[in-house]
């Protein structure tokens, strides 16, 4: 009985999906949990801020919210995108504000099963891992999980 | 009737609402204690205000209610339906007492004493007695001679009887409390919100009107236009309070002072109706009871040094407040001795603020202005009540924040006034538009004092005598003759880092933005409109960027930065040259204006303070403790993508705490951190380090801020961090190892700093503590490739000696760099006059190798 207890979370575990906003950054596919998005923007003016930290890519009304921009490729120590590239962001809270992840491409949502979820390969460099939750391995391709509070937590590692 | 009658009767009217409530449920469960505290509570608050304002009648009958609910919340008895019952029959009583107070203004006449009978025989455990109106009978004991039935109690009830009735009674003077609802803070925060945004839109909208003419919309925009108006200020109304809330504190605070201080003060207060945010009132508070304080204490005199002044005995202090021009003004007065200008000099002195003969040069407003200082009091005593020198450059803090400005005046003998000028609200805000290297920026227009059209360059350097205004350059400094002043001027492309400008055009726009008690000029591209503009505050990952006050959303929908002047002139050292704007106790004016350095206070391991100049420190972090890791037995942390070593600081840091202070000290892309366990403070001071060599790792110890400190060896604990940190350095600049830099400094401590500085910019340093131990290297044949000297040095100061390697010798073509404190355009000037090739400022490390650099690259041929 108690193997029967102990199993059955394990494999409802398995079974559980979970939702992501896939995107890609520089090529690789990641995925934001469905819950943290607030929004999905096409290319929007953006006010560059002087004097900020690298990262911050200005800011741009949302409605008549100010939003703060993160360039994710900075953020993850990417070479920045080409000029002319037209970006997408996704649009996520913290602490009351609002933030907008700059990505190269926002795709679909997709859900994924827990058993294809992987933690991060001890070898992923630290400025990946530092933002990654996992891995889940999709069919000829992986997604990295990004850990949305720890990329907006600006402060505490920049 | 007052107003506290009447916020008394809105407040107990609705307590009278919840206690109806909670009596009822009370009687289905008896036993409920949180229901029965409630209930007490709003009964004895009831009876306490009551007996405050002094409502016998009300007072009565709520103290014998509160008296058997006291006995039934202590469980001596139990919340029958009677007890109820008679409770709320008293409660009934407090209602038509109030309701004929609200109708009248006074209590009613009326007699309560059977009623009160019964509570407290009730009270006393006697049966309660047998109420007549709801007849739900009591299960317990039979009712013995009930003493006062609620029938006989009724009638009592005054003339105007039921509180519905009273508004329209006509008799007394009424008061509205039906007019008054209470409103929580929040709703009216988030009215003003809205109404903001509207605004915004409405900005938005009449922008795109404006493009397109005879369009439809003009007139129905024109009405929303309006509408909108009325609305902002009608729920900028909602947001007023008299100023008088703010004061309400005060005639105490003056009483208890005079008794304290044994003087006869009175305190008269104007406008105390006027108006304002109360947002701004919150925020001024402080600032206006300190003031009256200190007028108290410090500005007026003793009743004994009044009558021998032929002053009345009575010292007089006045608040008057009043609106002018779209902001607030609110004087402080009093009639005492006036600022002490003698001591204020002496202070000036003392503290090494400025140099003698400047002060001589200085007006007595500019004088009195130094009150405004950090660290800055003239009371010679120290009383409990002020003096202690943390005051009035809080003060002016406080008001800057809110946009606000302060200024005083003071005659000697007739006594001092501060003036003190804030905007009516923080919300919203008219700014002007500009443009610099492309991005658009609003600056308050508060701020603003006119827009100036120059030319950008001076053909040959000299001024074509023509009406054409020009920018002219000091060094590189650009500056501005206004009307026979020369205005300092900060280029919003440099000072932002915004690149090259994109503007063509050989003329620029300055605009002239006053700073406390200095005008700044601006230099931008290009000037908008002015605009009505929603400050709102930027995210916190940008809070650090002083030169923004906030940001806000333009009527076309884009994004934009709102300036802020206050915190360009701190970022740029204008205004260091002794007025008040200096008087900021920002760690950047420090770098600047004097000899007085920003030091930054910690602690690590033991109580003791220790100290490092703030300039040497590139970031002050806070690290979650388990992101500390442990790398070839040392401790590290991931900083910016990189490993940073870790250094504690003592042996004894307190590791309970779950994040760590860490310094962080920079070279190029190199870091480490020093852990300490608290940072403490930034203070200003001059250091006058007595050097000890007692233990490594300490530079020696100075008194900063009135303690002894000691002040850390920053060479010392960067070779701890990695034993290479310098000679990584010097390998990467290899092509300069050869090049031989003299470095006259009269300060071991800064002799300390330097001379590792430039070692780890793969200098040799060779140093000289005195302009005639440097000649005497000279004459002994000394070779070198640059000279860095002070300017400030005892017996032959820096320019003297530039003077003399200049006059001949071997090192008479040597580029000289000048080191100093002081960076002020005139003494740059006198620099250069003297043979200095360049002028770096104290501690702007960069500065210097760049500057080093140069020079080396192309020698002078001076």
């Amino acid at each position: 009985m108690t193997s029967d207890v102990l199993e059955r979370p394990d494999a409802a575990a398995d079974e559980e999906e979970r939702v992501f906003v896939t995107l890609t950054v520089a090529d690789q596919l990641c995925g934001v949990p469905v819950l943290a998005v607030r929004d999905i923007l096409g290319e929007h003016a953006i006010t560059r801020i002087p004097l900020a930290p690298a990262e911050i890519a200005g800011s741009l009304n949302l409605r008549g919210r100010i939003v703060t921009a993160i360039d994710l490729r900075q953020r993850l120590h990417l070479p920045p995108a080409p000029a002319d590239q037209a970006r997408m962001s996704v649009v996520a809270e913290q602490g009351g504000e609002l933030y907008a992840l700059l990505v190269d491409q926002v795709s679909e949502v997709m859900s994924l099963k827990a058993s294809a979820f992987e933690r991060n390969p001890p070898t992923l460099p630290p400025a990946w891992a530092q933002f990654s939750t996992g891995i889940y391995r999709l069919e000829g391709r992986l997604l990295v999980v990004l850990d949305v509070g720890r990329l907006l937590a600006l402060n505490e590692t920049a | 009737m007052d107003d506290l009658i009447a916020d008394f009767l809105t407040e107990t009217n609705e307590s009278i609402a919840d206690l109806d409530v909670a009596l009822v449920k009370l009687e289905r469960t008896p036993d409920d204690q949180a229901t029965l505290s409630l209930i007490f509570r709003l009964v004895h608050t009831i009876k306490g205000t009551c007996g405050f304002l002094g409502l016998p009648r009300l007072e009565k009958v709520a103290h014998a209610a509160e008296n058997v609910l006291g006995k039934v919340r202590d469980g001596v008895l139990t919340a029958t339906p009677d007890t109820v019952t008679l409770v709320l029959t008293a409660l009934d009583r407090i209602k038509a007492i109030v309701g004929g107070l609200a109708a009248s203004g006074s209590e009613p006449s009326g007699d309560d004493s059977g009623l009160v009978e019964a509570l407290n025989a009730a009270a006393a455990g006697q049966a309660p007695p047998k109420p007549a109106a709801p007849a739900v009978q009591a299960v317990p004991e039979p009712e013995e001679e009930p003493p006062a039935p609620a029938e006989e109690v009724a009638p009592p009830v005054p003339a105007p009887t039921p509180a519905q009735a009273a508004p329209g009674a006509p008799q007394g003077e009424p008061v509205a409390t039906n007019q008054t609802i209470r409103v929580t803070v929040d709703v009216l925060e988030d009215l003003m919100t809205l109404v903001s945004e509207l605004v915004l839109t409405r900005n938005q909208l009449l922008q795109l009107a404006r493009t397109q003419e005879n369009n439809g919309f003009t007139v129905p925009l024109q009405r929303l236009s309006h509408i909108t108006s009325d609305l902002q200020e009608g729920v900028m109304k909602t947001r007023m309070q008299p100023i008088g809330n703010a004061w309400n504190k005060l005639p105490r605070l003056v009483r208890d002072l005079s008794r304290e201080m044994d003087k006869k003060i009175e305190l008269t207060m104007l406008g105390a109706d006027t108006e304002l945010d109360r947002q701004v009132l919150e925020l001024i508070k402080d600032p206006l009871t300190h003031m009256v304080r200190n007028s108290g204490d410090h500005g007026l005199e003793s009743p004994a040094e009044r009558r021998s002044a032929g002053k009345p005995e009575t010292g007089h202090i006045t608040l008057n407040a009043y609106h002018e021009g779209g902001h607030i003004i609110i004087e402080i007065s009093d009639d005492g001795r006036g600022l002490p200008l003698d001591k204020i000099r002496a202070k000036i002195l003392k503290q090494g603020l400025t140099t003698e003969a400047e002060l001589a040069g200085m007006s007595e407003t500019q004088l009195q202005r130094f009150i405004f200082r950090a660290g800055f009091s003239t009371a010679t005593v120290v009383t409990a009540v002020s003096g202690r020198g943390v005051g009035m450059d809080v003060v002016k803090t406080n008001i800057e924040k809110i946009g606000g400005t302060i200024d005083l005046k003071s005659v000697p003998g007739a006594g001092t006034t501060f003036t003190i000028k804030i905007p009516l609200t923080l919300a919203i805000v008219s700014a002007l538009i500009v443009e610099a290297g492309g991005e658009r920026f609003a600056i308050p227009q508060i701020s603003v004092v006119e827009l100036v059209r120059a030319q950008k360059e001076a053909g040959h350097g000299h001024n074509e005598a023509g009406s054409e205004t020009v920018i002219e350059r000091i060094n590189d400094t650009p500056v501005l003759r206004l009307r026979d002043r020369l205005l300092p001027l900060v280029n919003l492309n440099d000072l932002l880092a915004l690149g090259e400008s994109r503007n063509d055009d050989t003329g620029a726009y300055i605009v002239v933005a006053q700073v406390g008690a200095n005008s700044l000029g601006i230099i931008v591209d290009r000037v908008f409109d002015t605009e009505e503009i929603v400050v709102k505050p930027v995210a916190p990952i940008l809070r650090h960027v002083t030169m923004f006050s906030g940001n806000t959303i333009l009527g076309d929908g884009s994004v934009i930065m709102i300036l802020d002047p206050n915190g360009i002139a701190r970022g740029t050292g204008i205004g260091a040259g002794g007025d008040s704007k200096a008087m900021s106790s920002s760690a950047m004016d420090g770098l600047r204006s004097t000899d007085r350095t920003a030091m930054l206070l910690f602690r690590a391991g033991s109580e003791q303070k220790l100290a490092v100049p703030l300039g040497l420190v590139a970031r002050l972090e806070d690290i979650p403790r388990d992101k500390i890791e442990i790398s070839c037995g040392a401790p590290v942390t991931q900083y910016r993508g990189r490993l940073m070593p870790l250094v504690a600081l003592s042996d004894h840091l307190d590791s309970e705490k779950p994040r760590q202070s860490v310094l962080v000290f920079s070279d190029g892309d190199r870091s480490m951190g020093l852990m300490v366990d608290e940072i403490v403070d930034v203070v200003e001071d001059r250091l006058n380090i007595e050097l000890s060599g007692a233990r490594p790792g300490l530079l020696g110890s100075a008194v900063i801020a009135g303690f002894a400190t000691d002040v850390i060896d920053t060479g010392y604990w960067l070779t701890q961090a990695s034993h290479d940190w310098f000679h990584g350095a010097a390998r990467s600049a290899d092509h300069e190892q050869s090049r031989r830099v003299l470095v006259v400094e009269d300060s071991d401590f800064f002799r300390q700093l330097v001379t590792p500085i430039l070692g780890a910019a793969g200098y040799r340093v060779t140093a000289a503590p005195s302009a005639a131990e440097a000649l005497r290297l000279r004459e002994a044949g000394a070779v070198f490739d640059a000279i860095v000297s002070d300017i400030a040095m005892p017996d032959m100061d820096g320019l003297d000696f530039a003077r003399a390697v200049r006059a001949g010798g071997s090192w008479a073509r040597l580029p000289m760099i000048a080191l100093s404190a002081r960076a002020d355009p005139a003494d740059i000037e006198a620099g250069r006059d003297a043979g200095f090739t360049d002028y770096v400022a104290k501690f702007q490390r960069e500065a210097l190798i760049a500057s080093l650099h140069q020079c080396l690259a192309e020698p002078v041929a001076a």
